[in-house]
């Protein structure tokens, strides 16, 4: 199982299972912001139940790609599909199978956690009947349980980013995006959520997690490295990097410091 | 009737904001007192009023620009809630709304009635406070009034939606009571009727005649006085579309642009 772009034919059999749809297949992206080009025929393909980080530097085009994969730039058809539904003719019915946690916080602080959740299930059109069961869950996943109650602006910045960890799963979503989901967290939190969103993976989920740190990531993961708005190197992180360190093979690939 | 629920969440969430602002609510109130009693007091005796429709007495002037002062509210209302959706949208909210499975028009157009209704509360919230001061009113003129408020609080919150959607420069509240509140406002009929201003200058009374604002504050005076004003229904209907089909204009995702090869 590989994160694979189009450009490079797939060397292992197998790669994308016969009968699963890959969780999210992009070829030839491009989009340009006047007259810099913010992705150049980026192209790779997302196996389904695979924890996969998407690495670059900063003005790598990660936030173009968020804004594509986020419903905010409309990609022309055929061109992105998520769970083989193209993102280009049924935005809706793609984002329905998404859940997003965008880079800025996203929360009412002076509401609870709780109401902060029921907020976004009814946003998605989940039945009411379900919406308590739902929360629960999600926020038990992510170790938040016994904070439903408290009010968002109460809680330090970690427990802020579990609960839109959580809310992102309540209308159980295949794929979960993360753009630098930990920008701002100190180490201990940034594990506890490293930790929590590679569990996710257990249950069959995608994880697309944007970062430009190396250290929230296993050999394990997949990546699928940007580098000037083209993808740079797709594969198992383990095997992307030998016996490199992590920090230095980034270093080496895009001359920028992790 | 999942699509209810979720325009049902987005309307609850903009009501609870607003009622927990509580000094938002009392300088939405405190602004339209302040002209009631202090400007119309020293205004009434500079202008005279002659007999015109809906009224048929001699009206005080306090009774005359009480409308306006809805429309007012209705103006302030709207545009602050066009700043506080750019704000939302550079925090993300408004990105994660439009993440939900719906048409953008159903997730803008749920957040404008939103809009209208917390409008509509704190115009009735004035009206009553200006009954105890003795603006008496029509007893049903009260409820003839509910759909003009409302319909002019879509009209002006469809044009802060698009105001917010394409024009970064009114990020601050100056900008915004410069180019939009005060010619707005100032050129309507809200705190004189037109034919004064025709005295003075036809091509501004002319100005006023064209503003949409104008159309929303006659249509709530007539309302109050159990009157419909057909032109002005038809004007603010008109420009609440046009007004919204810009804002979803502006609100449409960008397309992606390739590089222009050979």
């Amino acid at each position: 199982m590989r994160c694979r772009s189009p450009a490079q034919p797939a060397k292992a059999s197998g790669w994308r299972s016969p009968l699963n749809e890959p969780a999210l297949h992009v070829a030839g992206l491009s989009h340009r912001w006047g007259a810099k080009l913010a992705l150049d025929e980026v192209g790779f393909t997302l196996p389904a139940g695979r924890f996969c980080a998407l690495l670059g530097p900063n003005g790598a085009g990660k936030s173009t790609l968020m804004a594509v994969l986020t419903g905010l730039i409309r990609p022309r058809p055929g061109v992105v599909t998520v769970e083989g539904v193209d993102m280009g003719r049924a935005p809706r019915k793609a984002l329905a199978g998404i859940g997003v946690v965008f880079q800025q916080p996203t929360h009412d602080l002076d509401r609870t956690v709780a109401a902060n959740l029921r907020y976004f299930a009814a946003l998605q059109g989940l039945a009411r009947r379900e919406t308590e069961g739902r929360i629960a869950e999600a926020l038990t996943r992510l170790g938040m349980a016994e904070r439903a109650g408290e009010k968002v602006g109460k809680l330090n910045g970690g427990h802020r980013r579990r609960m839109e960890i959580a809310r992102a799963l309540l209308h159980r979503p295949k794929l979960l995006l993360l753009d630098e989901p930990t920008v701002g967290l100190d180490a201990p939190a940034r594990a506890a959520i490293t930790a929590h969103v590679h569990d996710l993976t257990a249950t069959g989920i995608t994880v697309l997690w944007a970062t430009h740190l190396v250290d929230e990531l296993h050999d394990s993961d997949e990546m699928v490295l940007l580098h000037r708005g083209t993808v740079a190197a797709t594969g198992a992180i383990g095997q992307l990097r030998g016996e490199v360190p992590l920090a230095d093979w980034f270093l080496a690939r895009t001359g920028a410091a992790a | 009737m999942s699509a209810l629920r979720a325009a049902g969440a987005i309307m609850a969430r903009e009501l609870a904001r607003f009622l927990t602002q509580r000094e938002r609510f009392f300088a939405a109130l405190v602004r339209p007192l302040v002209w009631l009693v202090v400007f119309a007091a020293g205004f009434r005796a500079a202008l005279g009023l002659s007999i015109i429709p809906p009224y048929r007495t001699y009206i005080t002037y306090e009774t005359y620009i009480a409308p306006g002062l809805c429309g007012m509210i209705l103006l302030f209302s709207a545009m602050q809630s066009s700043l506080s959706l750019v704000n939302d949208r550079e925090s993300g909210t408004m990105r994660l709304m439009l993440t939900a499975p719906w048409p953008r028009w159903f997730l803008l157009g749920a957040k404008l009635v939103a809009g209208a209704l917390v409008g509509l509360l704190q115009v009735a919230a004035f009206l009553g406070i200006a009954y105890a001061y003795g603006i008496h009113l029509p007893p049903l003129g009260y409820v003839a009034a509910l759909p003009a408020v409302v319909l002019s609080g879509l009209m002006l919150g469809a044009l802060g939606l698009f105001l917010s959607a394409r024009i970064r420069q009114l990020e601050n509240f100056a900008g915004v009571m410069n180019f939009v509140i005060f010619p707005m406002f100032f050129l309507s009929s809200a705190l004189y009727p037109i034919w004064k201003m025709q005295e003075s200058s036809p091509v501004l009374a002319l100005l006023c005649k064209l503003n949409p604002f104008t159309h929303a504050v006659e249509l709530i005076r007539f309302a109050l006085y159990r009157q419909l004003e057909p032109l002005s229904l038809a004007v603010v209907a008109g420009a609440t579309a046009v007004f919204f089909a810009l804002a979803l204009w502006g609100f449409e995702p960008a397309r992606t642009r390739p590089p222009k090869r050979d």
